[in-house]
């Protein structure tokens, strides 16, 4: 190879592979809506159904079937209590559509703002437990000594593997950062 | 082969320290880098003696936990970033123009910038350990939530692991350069020492794994301070994709660390058992088939977070996959030795260690692939005995080989026999003393990054830190060894050992400033 080829050829192969370079630290940020939506399509990590999927159509109502749905809420890093449904345990339906209300309390004089981030367990059942009605994933605020109630209306899908007897929906209530983006 | 004839003026060596901060030479570079990293080898040692000795006894007597935490997390970040990786591209610089017949590497001011990014970088990891909240204590793997909610020593970690990052990626970027565009006449792909080989092969894994590190860490920082919940649950973020992504980079990146060491025995092999290398080819494709398999295991490394039962089935047969392509190495390595005339320098005595403690390492390796197993084994001392079989055993005792092995082609004089073999000895012995009783200690359920334990593994544990301190203070001998050797010693000849294979014995010892500024003929 003359010095001019070799010159030319060393540029071509450095072009290259920072192309690449660029195109891998990418695919790293891409990984990120990959990942959620394989744990959509398959309901890992108990990311449940979105609420579009369910006013499509309504459900049959299975009533030789009987599913327990537990309620359980955590509050982390803000002057909140939040309270859970009286009943803390339901038996429902397949198919049904049911409505449970939790209750938060401001602790603090303040204005505070708080989010809550839901989890289904098992992950298997996840996908099959749609909220039609939801404060998850929204802001609420609360100004000083204020409670608000806060609804949740929810169906589970009659297809429902039949081994699921019970299902654990979970809510961790974070403070809402202003800044905070929704990446899901 | 001919020799090749040095051009006389411009064989003058600058001086002065300019020599070594503005040197483009690969020679220097290689030199340069491998200070560095034996610098790093004893700055981490040391840190892992401040670990040994707080292990040494149940209870809480030398550090604090948190400083503890902080010692496991730098330790490991200087040994893989600082040591072991520096360590490889430094024989890339030193010995793959000279074995492919080239000048110098194809981009030289690049390479010298490849280096002068690693002070800085592990300049900046060092400080962080003297920031108020002290340096990053989350492990070497930052896993969130704790690294989000660690201090300002956490984003001095980012900005490390982004300058190193880009260092290796300059470093790789010139070696496939290197290796595709400045090979002699003759020198086709298929007659590449293997040392260039598997460095060609660990060049593009780190071309394709190390930006994914930089983009998780990337993410990391925006989380900890831009607001974006990439990572963090409380704006619906998932503390479980950073490991995803995290692994993606991270297994490729134990390969990164051991296809080299892998190249190193290779050579180093075939010319003690007199023998050529067995298998030359099934070599190059068991390499190139363990590079590709390393970009779809890496969940094994997170078979506890809660995966679906057909995900935990593919990432367990993936990674015994694996077993095959390295089975097909560590045989390769044996068909060489058998029959052939052996004989046991100090570079043959560690090559044959690290076949036969790495291929321990790798049985236990195939153990924890294994899903149910590894929920036993997840997180324990075995884990840990396990990467310093494979680490330790394969890339730092690989290391030692080719210093032993080519220290004589750098500095023109022999190294003192004895003094290695003692350094072989003591050091091989006392890993075994360190680390075996390890893998007894994870069995019995001690888990690792903790500082303290429960009395039941008190004995275990004062043997291994017994070890632990013989194999740090070992390290000097070494140092010692390449001192002398510089100063004086026997004079080298051009071929050092007994017909060695490669381009690299047909010049002088020691290597001339430039060496084949004619290309040589290959055969």
């Amino acid at each position: 190879m003359t010095e001019r080829n070799l010159r030319k050829s060393n540029r071509r192969v450095t072009g290259w592979l920072s192309l690449w370079v660029v195109g891998m630290f990418g695919f790293g940020y891409a990984l990120v809506p990959l990942y959620s939506v394989f744990c959509e399509i398959t309901g890992l990590n108990g990311k449940s159904a979105t609420l579009s999927e369910v006013s499509a159509a309504p459900l049959t109502i299975d009533k030789s079937r009987t599913v327990t749905v537990e309620f359980t809420v955590n509050v982390s890093g803000i002057p909140w209590r939040v309270d859970r449904p009286e009943t803390v345990r339901l038996n429902v339906h397949p198919g049904e559509a049911t409505t449970v209300i939790y209750e938060a309390h401001s602790l603090v004089d303040a204005m505070t703002a708080g989010q809550a981030v839901p989890s289904v367990t098992p992950a298997k059942a996840a996908r099959h437990f749609r909220k039609t009605e939801c404060f998850c994933f929204t802001r609420q605020e609360l100004v000083g000594g204020e409670s608000k109630l806060m609804p949740v209306t929810f169906v589970v899908d009659p297809k429902l593997p039949a081994e699921v007897k019970t299902i654990t929906l979970s809510y961790e209530v974070y403070p809402a950062n202003e800044n905070l983006t929704n990446s899901s | 082969m001919t020799t090749a004839v040095a051009d006389h003026h411009h064989d003058e060596v600058p001086k002065g320290i300019t020599r070594w901060l503005f040197t483009t030479n690969h020679k220097d570079i290689g030199t340069l880098y491998l200070w560095f990293s034996f610098i790093m080898f004893l700055v981490g040692g040391a840190m892992a003696l401040v670990i040994r000795a707080e292990l040494f006894m149940p209870g809480l007597q030398v550090v604090n936990p948190h400083f503890y935490n902080q010692m496991v997390t730098v330790h490991a970040l200087v040994m893989i970033f600082g040591a072991v990786m520096p360590g490889f591209v430094g024989f890339a610089n030193w010995m793959l123009p000279m074995m492919v017949g080239a000048p110098d590497m194809a981009l030289p001011r690049m390479n010298n910038w490849s280096f002068w990014l690693l002070p800085f970088a592990t300049t900046l990891l060092i400080a962080s350990l003297f920031v108020p909240g002290g340096g990053p204590a989350a492990g070497w793997t930052i896993y969130p939530p704790l690294s989000i909610q660690g201090g300002m020593g956490v984003d001095l970690t980012i900005f490390t692991i982004h300058i190193l990052g880009m260092s290796s990626i300059l470093g790789a970027i010139n070696i496939i350069a290197t290796i595709l565009n400045m090979r002699a006449p003759g020198m086709t792909l298929m007659k590449m020492p293997l040392f260039v080989w598997t460095w060609v092969i660990t060049a593009f894994l780190l071309i394709a794994a190390m930006p994914v590190l930089a983009g998780a860490v990337t993410m990391l920082l925006t989380d900890r301070h831009f607001g974006t919940a990439f990572f963090s649950a409380a704006g619906g973020g998932d503390p479980v994709m950073f490991q995803h992504i995290f692994w993606f980079f991270g297994h490729p990146e134990v390969y990164i660390l051991i296809l080299p060491a892998f190249g190193i025995i290779s050579q180093v092999i075939p010319t003690f058992a007199r023998k050529p290398l067995f298998g030359y080819s099934s070599m190059v494709f068991a390499t190139a088939a363990i590079a590709f398999l390393s970009f779809i295991v890496w969940a094994h490394h997170m078979y506890t977070v809660g995966m679906p039962l057909s995900g935990e089935l593919f990432f367990m047969y993936s990674t015994m996959l694996i077993a095959i392509p390295t089975g097909v190495k560590v045989f390769n390595w044996l068909a060489t030795m058998w029959r052939g005339s052996m004989t046991f320098e100090t570079p043959m005595l560690y090559a044959i260690a690290t076949v036969a403690l790495f291929t321990v390492g790798g049985l236990t390796g195939l153990m924890m692939a294994i899903t149910p197993a590894d929920f036993q084994y997840h997180d324990t001392y075995f884990i840990v005995a396990h990467f310093h079989y494979v680490i330790f055993c394969g890339s730092v005792l690989a290391m030692f080989s080719g210093v032993y092995y080519w220290l004589p082609k750098w500095t023109g004089h022999m190294y003192d026999e004895t003094l290695g073999k003692v350094h072989f000895w003591l050091t091989v012995i006392s890993f075994n003393i360190t680390f075996f009783p390890q893998h007894f200690l994870g069995f019995a359920g001690m888990p690792r990054r903790i500082p303290d334990y429960s009395l039941q593994f008190a004995e275990f544990n004062m043997v291994s830190s017994i070890g632990g301190f013989i194999l740090g203070f070992s390290q000097l001998i070494l140092l010692w060894v390449v001192i002398k050797s510089i100063r004086g010693g026997k004079k080298a000849t051009a071929e050092v050992w007994d017909n060695p294979e490669g381009l690299e014995w047909t010049v002088p010892s020691p290597a001339p400033y430039h060496t084949f500024a004619t290309a040589p003929e290959v055969r």
